[in-house]
């Protein structure tokens, strides 16, 4: 079936454009970068509907990559149905942020730049998706974190921006090598790192009811996911990651890359669920993060911050979903938040894209008026993750809460609460952009139809993307569970409430707003400040590190030992030869002399040693 | 076998001679002579090989001396050619004025 032609193609377009887009004309770059994509996704959907119904997996196998021992690692790729969920939503959505991206970065000098990034974090998405072992996985997972170091710090003029670059792929690593130990833990405790084997060997084996080697393996993957999925504690890296471009942080840091911790999590669910205690840290670190992060975007006034930090809250979602069991519901979030998150970034983007680079709140506002698509798209993307009744939000934030009141109902409160908040926050910046009199000073416009046609589809999708039955999909792979309509009603009516407070705080009395956050301005100030986690890390970690460094490791270690010693050797030999040159005398009798003496003492020595037999 | 000299006078003229030549390799003065004791101790420890080589009725004595031979004869190419040199360059055949190289 040609499986890797679905990741090759957008390859070649990083490696056309990469190597000659300098000198090509934009429509040519256009052609390659967004072509390739559209190719790998009429790909992806022909290779799916001949695999219909795809009941069982199907896997490719195309070299052995490593071979060594007892370890025996092959590229293979394989679909099955969670494959085929993630393969649609990464090359459709990454089609239309691509078309959009020709309109949003357009006057861009690094414009062939940018695509042959965009293409190869394509590249390795697929990759990471169509894996059939954990190290293919790994490379996929590294490749989109190179990537999106690469896009963050693509104004690499900025500071902060090459800053925020270099936080994430930092904060990624301790991530990563979580993961890693868990690969290694894997293949020590199954001798292989093929999916199949694996999960099948783990079925076989009995729940840990304490902490045993698959509760370690777990927690380790989840470090790596928390990493990637910006959950606490590693999240701080996603929100300065709006550093990057506003495409950028629509595909990866909203649609794609940041659920590849829930998709790895869905994908070890074999492990995961012999592990009740790694099952429940998940869960309440899922609960954790989209809770503090929802408070925290009550308060944030950058667009892009408000959106990221609700990405983040967003991702909590999935992973409470995943860490009650809900893997479906967790994958169908997945599926809805790709969709209407990345609509609120394009639409965030086109919003700044039409006040020229403006992305404070407070600088908006009455730009209905002016961008009459963007707005109405946005408002259905607002309305979507505000899980309004039969939007998409609404269908796959249920399904995970209800699994939460399943599980606790104490994490269906708290999720709702934070649905509300979600509700709130989202129309806050909707009313504040749109609604009101216009606060800047830029002279706003509407964007072209290459930028509006994504967004009108993702609209369309953020409204009926609830229809598409994920978890009936996902059946095959994990049981559905069952629905309760009345919490169902219950959280959309919470989302209805947070959206009346955003109404009556900034449209109906505003100044309310204000006047409540000097009421409790501690508090304000202290989410405002995002509750100064980054400066706790700072003084925490990040100083002792760096002083560690430059005090013990550079001056102490480098400098005092490893120079000392062989600037010593250095010093000795030259002291040593400083004598030994004395000998060097030029006269030839003294050396004569010397090869005398010399092969008397031999003999000499030969004769003590008792002759030469 | 009876008449013939005792290998021991073999190794004490070889041993002689030898010291001849370390003698005149150290205190002589001229290049030509210090070369020529050099023949000298190559010269003597062929005697010896010879001398074990027919006592022992064994041909390595006989292979080495031909070695020996070869490398004095190459040597006495090479190094009279230096000492052409030096005397072109220097018009002196006095070794302890030849002391350039040192340190």
């Amino acid at each position: 079936m040609n499986l890797w032609l679905i990741p090759i193609l957008p390859f070649a377009g990083f490696l056309i454009n990469g190597l000659f887009g300098r000198r090509m004309a934009k429509p040519l770059i256009n052609l390659f970068a967004v072509g390739s994509v559209a190719l790998s996704f009429a790909w992806a959907v022909t290779v799916l509907l001949r695999l219909n119904p795809l009941e069982t997996k199907y896997v490719e196998h195309y070299f052995t990559w490593i071979q060594s021992g007892s370890l025996n690692i092959g590229v293979d790729f394989a679909v099955d149905r969670l494959t085929a969920v993630m393969l649609m939503v990464v090359t459709g959505v990454g089609f239309l942020i691509h078309v959009y991206s020709i309109g949003y970065m357009a006057e861009d000098p690094g414009y062939y730049r940018f695509f042959s990034y965009l293409n190869l974090f394509m590249f390795f998405m697929l990759v990471l998706v169509l894996a059939q072992n954990f190290l293919l996985l790994f490379v996929g997972w590294e490749g989109v974190g190179l990537c999106s170091y690469l896009l963050i710090g693509f104004f690499l003029l900025e500071q902060f921006a090459t800053n925020a670059g270099n936080k994430a792929f930092i904060v990624n690593r301790i991530g990563d090598f979580g993961f890693s130990l868990a690969i290694f833990l894997i293949f020590r405790q199954f001798g292989s790192l093929d999916f199949t084997r694996v999960f099948d060997a783990a079925k076989g084996m009995p729940n840990e009811a304490s902490a045993g080697i698959l509760t370690a393996i777990c927690l380790l993957l989840l470090v790596g996911a928390t990493g990637k999925s910006a959950q606490i504690p590693l999240y701080v890296w996603l929100p300065d990651a709006m550093a990057g471009p506003t495409p950028v942080s629509a595909l990866i840091h909203a649609a794609t890359m940041v659920t590849a911790g829930v998709y790895m999590t869905a994908r070890s669910a074999a492990l995961f669920t012999h592990s009740p205690i790694a099952m429940d840290t998940v869960a309440v670190i899922g609960l954790a993060t989209a809770f503090l992060a929802a408070t925290i975007g009550l308060a944030q006034t950058d667009i892009k911050k408000v959106f990221a930090y609700s990405t983040v809250s967003q991702l909590g979602y999935m992973f409470l979903g995943v860490g009650v069991g809900a893997f479906s519901a967790g994958i169908f979030h997945l599926m809805t938040h790709a969709f209407f998150k990345a609509l609120l970034f394009l639409g965030a983007g086109a919003v700044i894209h039409g006040l020229h680079g403006e992305q404070d709140l407070r600088q908006m506002g009455g730009l209905y008026k002016h961008m009459r698509i963007t707005a109405i798209t946005l408002l259905c993307a607002s309305l979507a993750i505000s899980g309004f009744p039969f939007t998409s939000g609404f269908f796959s934030k249920d399904a995970i809460l209800v699994a939460a009141y399943a599980r606790a109902p104490w994490m269906y409160w708290i999720g709702v609460l934070t649905a509300g908040m979600t509700a709130f926050y989202v129309f806050r910046a909707w009313f504040l952009a749109f609604t009101g009199e216009y606060r800047g000073h830029a002279h706003p416009h509407e964007s072209p139809l290459v930028m509006t046609g994504p967004l009108m589809l993702l609209a369309a999708l953020s409204l009926g993307g609830g229809f598409i039955n994920v978890p009936h999909w996902l059946e095959p792979m994990f049981a559905e569970k069952g629905e309760n309509q009345m919490l169902a009603w219950l959280s959309a009516a919470v989302g209805l409430i947070g959206i009346a407070i955003a109404y009556i705080f900034y449209v109906a009395k505003p100044g309310l707003a204000d006047s409540f956050a000097r009421s409790v301005g501690g508090l304000y100030r202290l989410v405002y400040n995002k509750y100064f986690v980054d400066e706790v890390y700072n003084a925490a970690i990040v100083q002792p590190v760096v002083k560690g460094s430059r005090v013990f490791l550079w001056r102490g270690v480098d400098a005092g030992l490893i120079d000392g010693a062989v600037n010593g050797v250095g010093i000795r030999s030259r002291g040593i030869g400083g004598v030994l040159r004395l000998l060097q005398s030029g006269n030839i009798r003294s050396y004569a002399a010397w090869v005398v003496l010399g092969s008397v003492i031999v003999l000499l020595a030969i004769g003590l040693a008792g002759g030469a037999r | 076998m009876q008449n013939a000299v005792p290998l021991s006078w073999y190794l004490i003229l070889s041993a002689i001679l030898f010291g001849l030549g370390v003698a005149g390799f150290i205190y002589r003065r001229n290049i030509i002579t210090v070369f020529m004791s050099i023949e000298l101790m190559l010269n003597a420890v062929n005697l010896s090989f010879i001398a074990f080589s027919y006592t022992q009725r064994q041909i390595d004595g006989h292979i080495f001396s031909f070695f020996v031979m070869v490398v004095a004869a190459a040597e006495a190419a090479v190094g009279l050619a230096i000492i052409l040199t030096v005397f072109k360059n220097r018009d002196t055949l006095m070794i302890d004025e030849i002391s350039s190289m040192k340190y």
